[in-house]
């Protein structure tokens, strides 16, 4: 391979910063997207796993819609597609006047793409519980909102906390999908990195490190959670 | 001692038979002796560098730089003294191009490409095959005709491009308050633009009008203001590979002596089959002139 390599170009002015307020933007992102995809996909695992046959629909619909069509194929449908079937005052403030729009699109996209796989997080959680002990549940009088509230959920979301953190891993490296739409976050800016320097194999191989450190980080404190919050005489046992 | 005779004999006769054909006529060139292992040259293309480098109506990657790509595929069969190579087509885009050519991917890269003295750190350029620069495209009913205009505006930029630069320097230097909505290639520029996402794109003037003549409503677009950089293109080879550079310089230099490249550059511009209409300018003639080397 002909390459001049040249390491000191990561910590140089002003590419080191761009590092940085790259990675900040890969996080917001991530985070504000897992806060949509957690409520919301609990939400909908709660109706996938409900009685009532009407619930039940909606949250089938749901998961097949958003599971089945690509993540990127999602983003570009929400970014140039969306916005041209609204009417023309609220396509102009979708495209223009909302504040950061290709950063805003990203996190709804990713955060409903995402919701559609806790979904199934959570109903597979509920449904390892058992059937048994939403019956014993109903059979002591509870209402069936009190079953889920006190026997289910607590039960369900401890067992799938190894899942949710995989889950939570993939939104986080997902989020570099963003960079299609022109959000400048950490792949984008390793990128611009490249082009301002052409010293593209450093820049990807600080952008591999970064993206480690956090997922390890990740990883390690969910280990934690997963340990002290595990019930004894349950299969969550710390796991992952 | 008579034994180990042959067997040295031998190992000579086998080693000289197998290196024949591997390196007596590529030469130092790494490049030609990868062609060589391979029988195949690499070619890196462009997808909507429209009419250097794009995908044409059969499929496959046309356009006057892949034109002039083939007739260098052409002087390396002959070097190799092989009837023909065949060639695999690589698809980069602007930011993949200088990596794979310098770890070696793609041979060329034929596409749209300024050379200038950064990127020559990274990678070598043949012969300037055009000039251009940077302009901005937006429609005619927005009133832009100069980037002053685009105060308080939004500007749409492909990245890991040089307009991308020559525009960020030009807005900080003349401190204006223009947008930047930084796009992945020129088609997502353009559909910006058709959207209203944006309120002009700016990339090679060149570019621009291969866009234009290729948009729904060509009338309704123009490209416009004074050019903001001077980017020439050249075809891209490995660096440190002189003798390969050479081969590339040699062949650009006899399509200019003999008048070929004319009648290549006629064959897309004037008007070409996207109708985009650019006669040979006096500056580009000239700088076939002076790049036509004698043998």
């Amino acid at each position: 391979m002909n390459y001049n390599w040249d390491w000191g170009v990561l910590f140089r002015d002003p590419y080191l910063g761009w590092i940085i307020s790259g990675l900040g933007w890969t996080l917001v992102i991530s985070l504000l997207a897992w806060v949509i995809a957690f409520s919301l996909g609990s939400v909908l695992g709660i109706f996938r796993s409900s009685s009532s046959p009407v619930l039940r629909a909606i949250g089938t619909i749901y998961v097949e819609i958003f599971r089945n069509i690509p993540l990127l194929v999602q983003l570009f449908l929400w970014y140039f597609v969306f916005p041209e079937l609204l009417p023309d005052d609220w396509s102009r403030w979708v495209k223009r006047d909302m504040p950061a729009p290709a950063m805003t699109t990203a996190i709804v996209a990713i955060g409903l793409y995402t919701a559609s796989r806790v979904c199934e997080q959570v109903r597979s959680g509920i449904d390892a519980v058992g059937f048994d002990q939403r019956q014993a549940g109903r059979a002591i009088g509870l209402t069936e909102v009190q079953v889920y509230r006190y026997i289910l959920l607590p039960n369900a979301y401890r067992i799938i906390i190894p899942p949710l953190t995989s889950e939570f891993l993939t939104i986080f490296k997902q989020s570099s999908l963003a960079l299609t739409i022109g959000v400048v976050e950490l792949t984008a800016m390793t990128r611009q990195i490249e082009e301002y320097t052409f010293q593209g194999f450093e820049a990807f191989t600080a952008a591999t490190v970064v993206y480690s450190l956090v997922t390890f980080t990740v990883m390690a404190v969910m280990r934690q959670v997963d340990k002290r919050t595990a019930l004894p005489g349950t299969f969550s046992k710390g796991a992952a | 001692m008579k034994f180990s005779f042959r067997t040295i004999a031998a190992a000579a006769v086998t080693a000289v038979s197998m290196a024949a054909p591997a390196f007596a006529d590529a030469g130092d060139s790494p490049t030609l002796q990868r062609i060589q292992e391979r029988g195949v040259v690499s070619i890196g293309h462009r997808e909507t560098s429209i009419p250097f480098s794009y995908i044409g109506a059969e499929n496959e990657p046309i356009g006057y730089s892949i034109d002039l790509c083939l007739k260098i595929v052409d002087a390396i069969a002959a070097e190799l003294g092989v009837d023909s190579l065949d060639v695999h087509y690589v698809p980069v885009t602007g930011q993949t191009r200088i990596p794979l050519i310098a770890n070696g991917t793609i041979d060329m890269e034929c596409g749209s490409t300024t050379n200038n003295l950064t990127r020559q750190l990274q990678v070598e350029y043949l012969p300037t095959t055009f000039i251009t620069g940077t302009k901005l495209a937006s429609k005619v009913s927005s009133g832009i005709t100069e980037l002053e205009d685009m105060q308080g505006k939004i500007i749409g930029l492909a990245s890991g491009t040089t307009n991308e630069k020559a525009i960020k320097a030009a807005i900080e230097a003349e401190n204006l308050d223009v947008k930047i909505v930084p796009v992945k290639d020129h088609s997502q520029g353009w559909l910006a633009l058709e959207t209203d996402r944006i309120d002009a794109y700016g990339s090679d003037d060149v570019l621009l009008y291969g866009l234009i003549s290729k948009s729904s409503e060509p009338a309704a677009y123009h490209v416009t203001g004074r050019y903001l950089s001077f980017d020439p293109y050249a075809l891209m080879v490995q660096r440190n590979d002189s003798t390969f550079e050479r081969l590339g310089r040699a062949t650009m230099a006899g399509l200019m002596r003999s008048g070929e490249m004319a009648k290549i550059y006629a064959k897309w511009f004037e008007p070409g089959p996207t109708k985009i209409n650019m006669p040979l300018s006096d500056t580009l003639r000239t700088a076939f002139e002076v790049q036509a080397l004698p043998e």
